[in-house]
């Protein structure tokens, strides 16, 4: 007992000596620890490329802040929260690390983000979709930066809706992701005079999706909606091509899409498709300059994941360079001070849930006579204003938020 | 409209046509099990990979070489049948002699390290392979709408699902190897060159796999991880169907690709998992499978 | 007379042996004990959990394909099974640790009993894709339930206070929790190999049909050994939850049933230390490998090692290094 009590005391008061809160750079370096999965399932969504824009990022800030070196590391999370925590917990403690990017499949997002949670270091969220990291998990220890479920299910029906697409056959990943989705696209249909003629649940990673696309082409609605994710959408596409759902007349809406994942289906199969995306390489010239940059060193165009982990790191960049800190809460009061103006978006900023807001867009896919070459992919149709663009902090629950 | 316990008659006949549609993979995929199994005494954990490089051999070759889809369906399978006998002349021969268990290990291996090379080197997002132009389009039945090559894939699939059981069942070489199977040592008194029936043995239930490949990838992402899933499912449906005979291993694919369909249409929650509770059952009621023969 | 002598000689020198390798064995575990006592002053405390936590899964496994030889590869069902329904009670309901994951052990037996009975009759290459299909339906089922969070998972479960008293939330205490459940499990495995039904198992192992004539119920004999090895695996699972304050549908896939027997036959599959061996070797090197430059090669060299393991050593470490052992310093 007595071994245990003194056990406890020492380590309480490690604690204590580590806890204050410092006004200067620590250690003389900024370290940035990059999380992302480099070898499976989300591999193409931050991955190798991601990691390549956070170094963009270092590089055009000078690879310096105030003359201390800015110091890049990387891990890949195989998508395993249990990785995720081992390793954020690890750079806290040894490594000493002040930021972490990156962070892809939910899991390992929320999982690193309790890590960070009361921490001196601050994580800046890219890679999920989950809503929930800046509602029921939030911290003052992250932001979520490029985009989240919430514009993309409430957006893209809603816009959708206005454009006349009425009646809904929503196909939906069946697990908890795919029924937020779900239900989020529901209520702002039945909101807008819409209707939901029908369901369908189909279970994760399914390989066949022909007979959820011929129960959607028979329910006779006028959109098709999926709300899933990765390759469950690129497969349930493709089927749709195959099936002839749009020269039925129907429209197909794809919730969580990605400029990766069109790419690969290419213009003929996924034209047409409408979605919502929190950027795209070719929406200006400032954007266009800095993919320009991107593309000479990874061979690709990149998507709004990739575009959100340079933008966010800037920003971070900037916030430890105007205070001399890299202390998680001085930084992330100045990051909320200053609008996000950059490559990423103008007039972006940082609500006290952690939410970055920003203008989305509603895009769709060319076809192929209007594609000029394999990354000449959305259109974009409208932009949907900042405001009402994400979650409203009145309908949030999370804790930071005042009431 | 006529009703089928709750359901449109036509929207029930066109799932079921689904349902054996994807039935003909599975037939495809156990078929190759099942005769890897037969000789080898296996199980080829590396068959999902190996579905998958069919697919991407037949995508490499179209935008590599410009060889169409036709001429993939046989060179495809032929290389990735060579790969397969390569592998197992100089893999799987050499632990033969030891508990077969360390085979499925083996190949265990193999698809990780196929699977992972192929994720580096192509991405996770999947490629798209076009629809050979003739088969493109389709046909409205009346009760729904049937795309061409679906219908292909069926008509294929079974011809050479029984043009194999023919070659097995009914042939001199067929012979050979099920004598191969019952009792290697005679067949090599016999001067019967079994090391080579094994090889070719491998090398055939591979390129099977691969055949399923080059058939998948028009209508699927040809991606890496293709394989990988569809494996399990397989597995289920040989331990239902017990792996003694290459016709069960047949009938059991097409009738749990029709079970897997309807279940999409009265309670699509399940149809992922209805395969394994099929599998329960049998396995409560016939453990040795419903085709299989061992005590 | 000189006969008996020589006889009496023998058998002394026989025992002296025997207790010679009685005392080695006992040296061998003391030197390990003491290096896990000081190991949280030396190195990173999480990741030692982790590895104890693994090793115990490991040796769990390595009960059923080390000493029973049959290949179950659904042991993943059991570790997400333990963490879910500990993570589940230590967040729901806010009872302590020890009875979360007493009851997360007991969720683990009774699954391993219903794929035990479902399975146990069928042998070899039959029960590895049996336990694979069951896993299978285990993990759409955790991917589906709402309680387990789906993808996003179980997670900030609170480590809370042992028996009420000693708090967890500080890493030493976690980690001198952890080796003590990791040792009661390591003790438990090594009595049931070294007792009459160890024994029993062997024989079944060796020679099922001979073990069968001599009046065995083999079944019976197998099927304890996989509730057994269940148990423990929910076990560790349990434990792990509670270190990581989190369960996920990771520790339900079949990746994770894979790389349990990648564990075990890298450290020496039917050894007692082999398991634990092949966890830390495993788990430093995918460690190693996420943070370097090979960082997306880890499939592929996991996949490398497990061919290399069938092709060349078999034994695995530990069992090659016995062998050298007993070739060089007989």
């Amino acid at each position: 007992m007595k071994l245990i009590k003194k056990v406890l005391t020492a380590a309480v008061a490690t604690a204590m000596t580590a806890g204050a809160a410092q006004a200067a750079i620590t250690d003389n370096e900024v370290r940035i620890g990059y999380l992302a999965d480099m070898s499976g399932t989300y591999r193409d969504l931050a991955g190798p490329n991601g990691l390549e824009a956070l170094r963009m990022a270092v590089e055009d800030f000078g690879g310096t802040v105030k003359g201390k070196k800015i110091v890049v590391m990387n891990a890949d999370d195989r998508n395993s929260p249990d990785v995720a925590s081992s390793t954020v917990r690890q750079w806290l403690d040894s490594d000493k690390v002040d930021m972490v990017a990156g962070l892809v499949a939910s899991s390992v997002t929320i999982a690193a983000t309790k890590v960070l949670n009361g921490s001196d270091a601050i994580g800046l969220v890219n890679g999920s979709a989950a809503s929930s990291i800046t509602n029921e998990h939030c911290s003052p220890n992250h932001i979520h930066w490029a985009y989240d479920t919430y514009p993309l299910a409430n957006s893209t029906a809603s816009a959708i809706v206005a454009e006349g697409g009425k009646n809904w056959f929503i196909v939906t990943a069946d697990y908890a992701f795919g029924h937020s989705l779900e239900s989020d696209v529901r209520t702002v249909v039945e909101r807008e005079g819409g209707k939901i003629v029908g369901t369908v649940r189909h279970p994760l990673a399914t390989s066949d999706f022909s007979s959820y696309i011929l129960q959607a082409q028979a329910s006779g609605a006028q959109v098709v909606g999926f709300a899933n994710a990765g390759g469950d959408t690129v497969n349930s596409v493709i089927t749709a091509g195959e099936f002839g759902l749009a020269q039925s007349g129907q429209t197909v809406a794809a919730l969580l899409f990605f400029l990766t994942d069109v790419h690969a289906l290419g213009v003929k199969t996924a034209q047409g498709i409408q979605l919502v995306t929190g950027w795209y390489w070719d929406k200006d010239k400032e954007a266009r300059a800095w993919s320009d940059d991107f593309y000479k060193r990874t061979n690709a165009r990149p998507s709004m994941v990739h575009a959100g982990i340079y933008s966010s790191t800037m920003h971070y960049l900037k916030a430890v360079e105007t205070t001399g800190s890299d202390n998680a809460k001085i930084v992330r009061a100045e990051m909320a001070k200053n609008k996000v103006n950059d490559m990423f978006t103008k007039g972006g900023y940082i609500r006290e849930d952690g939410r970055m807001v920003h203008d989305m867009y509603l895009a769709q896919v060319k076809t192929p006579a209007e594609s000029k070459n394999p990354w000449d992919l959305y259109k974009i149709i409208r932009t949907i204003p900042a405001d009402s663009a994400f979650r409203p902090l009145s309908e949030s629950n999370c804790s930071l938020v005042k009431k | 409209m006529t009703m089928i316990f709750g359901v449109p008659a036509a929207a029930f006949f066109g799932q079921l046509l689904l349902g054996l549609i994807n039935g003909a993979f599975y037939a495809l995929l156990s078929l190759g099990l099942a005769i890897i199994f037969g000789l080898l005494k296996i199980i080829n954990f590396a068959h999902g990979a190996q579905y998958m490089l069919g697919a991407f051999a037949a995508y490499l070759l179209l935008n590599l070489l410009g060889i169409n889809y036709w001429a993939a369906l046989f060179l495809a399978p032929i290389i990735v049948g060579t790969i397969g006998a390569l592998i197992e002349r100089y893999l799987l021969r050499r632990i033969t002699h030891i508990d077969h268990i360390y085979g499925l290990l083996l190949t265990f291996g193999l698809a990780l390290i196929i699977q992972g090379l192929f994720t580096n080197l192509f991405g996770v997002s999947g490629n798209r392979y076009p629809v050979p132009s003739e088969l493109s389009g389709g046909v409205n039945l009346g009760f729904m709408f049937l795309p061409y090559y679906r219908g292909w894939i069926v008509a294929i699939a079974l011809v050479v699902c029984i043009a194999v059981w023919f070659l097995i069942e009914k042939t001199k070489l067929g012979g050979y190897l099920r004598a191969g199977t019952e009792n290697p040592a005679i067949m090599q008194a016999f001067g019967i060159n079994v090391p080579l029936l094994v090889t070719l043995t491998y090398g055939f239930g591979v390129a099977l796999a691969a055949f399923a490949g080059v058939l998948a990838a028009p209508i699927y992402s040809v991606a890496p991880g293709m394989g990988a899933n569809l494996l399990i499912v397989v597995f289920a449906v040989v331990v239902i169907g017990g792996m003694g005979s290459i016709m069960g291993a047949i009938i059991t694919g097409l009738a749990m690709g029709i079970v897997e369909g309807l279940t999409k249409v009265y309670y699509p929650e399940a149809s992922n998992t209805v395969i394994f509770l099929v599998m329960i059952f049998v396995l409560l009621l016939r453990p040795a499978g419903l085709f299989g023969k061992e005590a | 007379m000189a006969s008996t002598e020589i006889k009496k000689a023998r058998v002394s020198s026989a025992q002296k042996t025997q207790q010679a390798i009685k005392r080695r064995r006992v040296m061998i575990y003391v030197v390990l004990l003491a290096i896990a006592l000081v190991a949280p002053f030396l190195a990173y405390p999480v990741f030692l959990m982790k590895i104890l936590c693994f090793a115990l899964f490991a040796c769990a496994f390595n009960l059923v394909l080390g000493y029973t030889g049959l290949l179950s590869f659904g042991h993943a069902a059991f570790l997400a099974t333990g963490g879910y329904f500990t993570g589940y009670l230590l967040s729901q309901h806010a009872v302590t640790p020890e009875v979360g994951i007493l009851v997360g052990t007991l969720a683990a037996i009774i699954l391993g009993t219903f794929f035990g009975l479902l399975s146990i009759r069928r042998q070899g290459i039959y029960f590895a894709m049996i336990t694979l299909a069951l896993a299978q339906l285990v993990f759409f089922f955790y991917l589906q339930a709402d309680f387990t969070g789906g993808e996003d998972g179980m997670q900030g479960v609170p480590r809370g206070h042992l028996f009420g008293f000693i708090d967890l939330e500080n890493n030493l205490s976690m980690y001198y929790f952890v080796l003590a459940v990791f040792l009661i499990g390591f003790m438990l495995i090594q009595r049931t190999i070294h007792s009459p039904f160890g024994q029993v198992l062997k024989a079944i192992r060796e020679n099922e049909p001979r073990a069968t004539s001599l009046g065995y119920n083999v079944d019976a004999y197998k099927l304890v050994a996989f509730v057994i090895s269940a148990g423990l695996a929910g076990l560790a699972g349990s434990t792990k939850t509670v270190v990581f304050q989190l369960a996920s549908l990771n520790d339900a896939h079949w990746h994770m049933s894979g790389e349990v027997i990648l564990m075990t036959l890298v450290g020496g599959v039917g050894t007692l230390v082999g398991p634990i061996v092949g966890a830390t070797f495993v788990l430093t090197l995918t460690h190693q490998l996420a943070q370097s430059a090979l960082g997306d090669w880890v499939n592929v060299i996991l996949g490398l090692v497990f061919v290399a393991c069938v092709m060349a050593f078999r034994a695995g470490i530990v069992g090659e290094i016995q062998k050298f052992a007993k070739k060089n310093f007989k």
